[in-house]
């Protein structure tokens, strides 16, 4: 199965309906409705119920999560307590700081699940590393649980802590993201970059999400939908990377069709990892084309 | 009755009188002459600047039972329109047919001369704000007629609407009479709906707070036309004539709209070199205009011309080159006033030249395209931009059925939703233009085809756009809000709509409640 593409995942306040309502038109991967920053302390109790109620009336194109407050926050708990019931595709854990707090709410969504009858490990979860021992804890956080499929890291946040500020060339950050990218990697799961917030400034935006892509995260999280159509032109492979991607994958079928171990394309020998990347180019070029493993050849 | 829009209509309608069906966009062939203005002279060197409204009123002749008009370029920034019905109320002229080319939100305070009697019919194009709740609410004596602008100048020049005095707020006026709309504190740009009521009216009165000491140049209308001038302190108020230009809007869901329709027009099977169009200024079809921009610049293609209201940044494309000649029969802001005044490729003209079906050929049967905005469309894709959700009349036609008739491809852009009412429905409240006129309609949710454009459809799913039946629009949007229960009226009609060859296309009728 081709992996499911998160290039762009587009927050959305979770206190808003009309914002809600339609979040869906924008052509995001994935959509996250918020209940944590966007939400003032004052509407935390409304806007849990309107999300939850917007997750059980609308059907939406792309997968759904929800952002929750932390579990050590008064409304985390409370948040899960509601929005489960309308089953979310995955749950959002900001300030993620150890595996245990991932565990206690994959816990919690178990028990959801078979309250509701809903089959098991269906909702997914992520973290949102925000501080140093987050980060420290990355890849015990990212193997948490098998319900685990994304690791995100909290730009701001993360350079608070660090008691700096964030810069638009993202130097103070560069390290950290690498590690999430090493820590979900090594689990599997998909590292996700970080919002950028000054939405008229383009041509940095561009920047740090070419930045992105080239550190090996699979999307980055978006504020606004303007930053959709930039991203999505950032993480989509250029014709030529599709080219060679499509000849690779030829090549090799035929290689597997002659029974032959040797293939080369422009002289190059292409080994396991080169038919990896070269499906991963395909599937993000919207290409269903790609090369299964134990596919049959007549 | 039921004519061919399939709506329900009085043989007779009170103050109407017997009702010609709507019987198709292009059924009625028009017989008889153009009517003219009473012939007048002039003795050499007369003097025609009088010393107040009151005194003009006097020398018009006014009385009672007649009809006067005014235009709306000066939109909500007018004062003459107020100011000219306080002295002829307080003159007590009553029974009065008032026929501007359209009434603004700023016309609420000529409520109580309707309820006094001075004012008994009112004949327009649209009509907004508390006056519209008003008039969908009563019953006039003569009736509330609405035209779309092509229909209104239609109805003059055939004499059906026969304007015995015209007040025409002029931003520029000479000592002979001469006006254009270009200069002065209140300049609105194109004079399209005042150049036909001068031709047309018994009387015509500049009114003006710019009396030029030389001849001006241009001339938009001419001093043979004019009968009196007036001079007044101020006309209108800048702020509610223009916007200082219109920025690209930030909303996301119109950006999408915009996006979408700038596809629709790439795809749809007429854009080429020397095509045509009409955008419309609403934000989704100001920002269409922005992305079609990109599209022409990429394939190297220009548009013959420009119609319709122009906003400021379809001048942009015509300093481009990528338009080459903007007719302007209504300047939206700051920018096309200027380039009105400056750009001779930017050509004002009237209304009776852009969207008269009774002419010889207005501008309108020239669109390839035509973009529009929509208060509710239905499955058999009529529009209505007249009534709102409680059924209160709160809009206007303008020029909406005259350039759906006339361009090739016609389409509605809207979103979906607003708030929590649906726009694409079973049927439309009231129907300001008819189906059969519109090709396409696109939502943030998905794009629709009339059925009746095969050809577009065609065009549209091999550039792999997101079409939809028009019935699946319909239920994606009633599973989002509910079905909205029907409005309940009194069946009394307070409106009549005609549609631009002067048949009745539909009624508006008193809601049970208001």
């Amino acid at each position: 199965m081709a992996e499911s593409l998160r290039r762009a995942m587009l927050f959305a306040p979770g206190n808003n309906p009309g914002v809600l309502q339609n979040a869906g038109i924008y052509g995001a991967d994935s959509l996250i409705f918020d209940l944590e920053d966007a939400v003032s302390i004052y509407e935390k109790d409304a806007a849990r119920l309107l999300v939850r109620n917007v997750l059980r009336s609308i059907r939406f194109p792309c997968e759904v999560g929800v952002r929750i407050n932390h579990i050590s926050t008064p409304w985390g708990y409370d948040d899960l307590e509601a929005v489960l019931s309308a089953k979310p595709d995955f749950i959002r854990l900001p300030k993620c700081e150890d595996a245990e707090e991932m565990q206690r709410i994959d816990d919690i969504v178990t028990k959801a699940e078979r309250r509701y009858g809903f089959p098991e490990g269906s909702i997914h979860l992520m973290a949102a590393i925000e501080s140093p021992r987050g980060l420290r804890n990355a890849y015990a956080i990212a193997s948490s649980t098998p319900r685990m499929m994304a690791l995100a890291i909290g730009g701001e946040d993360f350079a608070t802590s660090l008691k700096t500020t964030k810069t638009k060339d993202g130097t103070e950050l560069l390290v950290a993201k690498s590690m999430i990218v090493f820590a979900a990697r090594e689990a599997g799961i998909s590292p996700i970059d970080s919002v950028f917030s000054d939405l008229n400034d383009e041509e940095n935006f561009i920047k740090e999400t070419e930045l992105a892509k080239q550190l090996g995260f699979d999307g980055k999280s978006c504020v606004h939908p303007r930053q959709i159509e930039l991203v999505h032109r950032v993480f989509t492979p250029t014709e030529k990377e599709v080219e060679q991607a499509r000849r690779i994958i030829k090549a090799y079928r035929e290689a597997m069709a002659r029974k032959s171990g040797v293939v080369a394309v422009d002289g190059r020998m292409i080994d396991a990892p080169m038919i990896t990347r070269a499906n991963r180019i395909l599937a993000y070029a919207g290409i269903t084309d790609t090369y299964q493993e134990g596919e049959h050849h007549d | 009755m039921i004519n061919a829009a399939g709506r329900t209509i009085p043989d007779i309608i009170p103050g109407y009188g017997p009702v010609l069906p709507f019987q198709g966009p292009f059924a009625v062939t028009p017989k008889g002459r153009r009517a003219g203005a009473a012939l007048k002279t002039s003795l050499p060197g007369k003097n025609k600047l009088l010393a107040s409204i009151e005194e003009a009123v006097e020398a018009s002749g006014l009385r009672d039972g007649m009809t006067i008009s005014f235009h709306h370029a000066l939109r909500n920034g007018d004062r003459v329109m107020n100011m000219v019905m306080r002295v002829i109320a307080q003159k007590g002229i009553r029974n009065l047919t008032l026929a501007p080319s359209s009434f603004l939100d700023t016309n609420d305070d000529l409520i109580p001369w309707f309820e006094a009697g001075v004012i008994t019919a009112a004949q327009t194009s649209g009509v907004r704000g508390r006056l519209g709740e008003y008039l969908t609410n009563h019953q006039l004596p003569g009736m509330t007629i609405i035209r779309p602008h092509g229909g209104r100048a239609r109805a003059i020049i055939s004499g059906e609407l026969h304007i015995d005095v015209a007040f025409l707020a002029a931003p520029a006026c000479d000592r002979f009479g001469n006006i254009n709309g270009v200069e002065g504190p209140a300049a609105c740009g194109s004079l399209g709906y005042a150049m036909v009521d001068a031709r047309y009216a018994d009387t015509v009165i500049a009114i003006t707070d710019y009396l030029a000491d030389d001849i001006l140049c241009p001339i938009s209308i001419p001093q043979h036309f004019v009968d009196y001038i007036v001079k007044v302190d101020s006309i209108g108020d800048p702020k509610g004539i223009s916007s200082g230009s219109l920025r690209m809007t930030s909303n996301p869901r119109d950006l999408l709209l915009a996006k979408s329709v700038a596809r629709v027009i790439e795809h749809a099977g007429y854009y080429r070199e020397g095509f045509s169009m009409q955008l419309g200024a609403g934000a989704a079809s100001v920002a269409a205009g922005r992305y079609l921009r990109e599209i022409m610049l990429r394939d190297r293609i220009t548009a013959d011309f420009a119609i319709g209201g122009i906003p400021g940044p379809f001048c942009d494309l015509l300093e481009e080159g990528l338009i080459r000649t903007l007719f302007d029969a209504q300047s939206f802001d700051q920018h096309a006033i200027a380039s009105l005044r400056t750009n001779p490729r930017h050509q004002e003209y009237d209304i009776d030249h852009y969207a008269n079906p009774w002419n010889k050929g207005a501008m309108v049967n020239y669109l390839d395209y035509a973009v529009l905005g929509a208060t509710e469309v239905d499955v058999d894709f009529n529009v209505n931009v007249i009534t709102d959700s409680k059924g209160q009349i709160m809009g206007a036609l303008g020029g909406h059925p005259d350039v759906a008739a006339g361009s090739k491809c016609t389409i509605v852009v809207t979103p979906l939703l607003r708030g929590r009412l649906p726009i694409v429905t079973d049927s439309v409240q009231t129907i300001s233009t008819p189906g059969e006129t519109i090709d396409v309609v696109v939502t943030e949710r998905g794009i629709a085809v009339n059925p009746r454009r095969e050809d577009i459809r065609e065009h549209l799913v091999r550039a792999g756009l997101p079409l939809m039946d028009i019935r699946q629009l319909r239920d994606l949007a009633y599973s989002l809000t509910g079905v909205p229960d029907p409005i309940r009226t009194t069946g009394e009609v307070t409106a009549v709509i005609e549609y631009r060859d002067g048949t009745v296309l539909d009624t508006v009728r008193k809601p049970a409640e208001p």
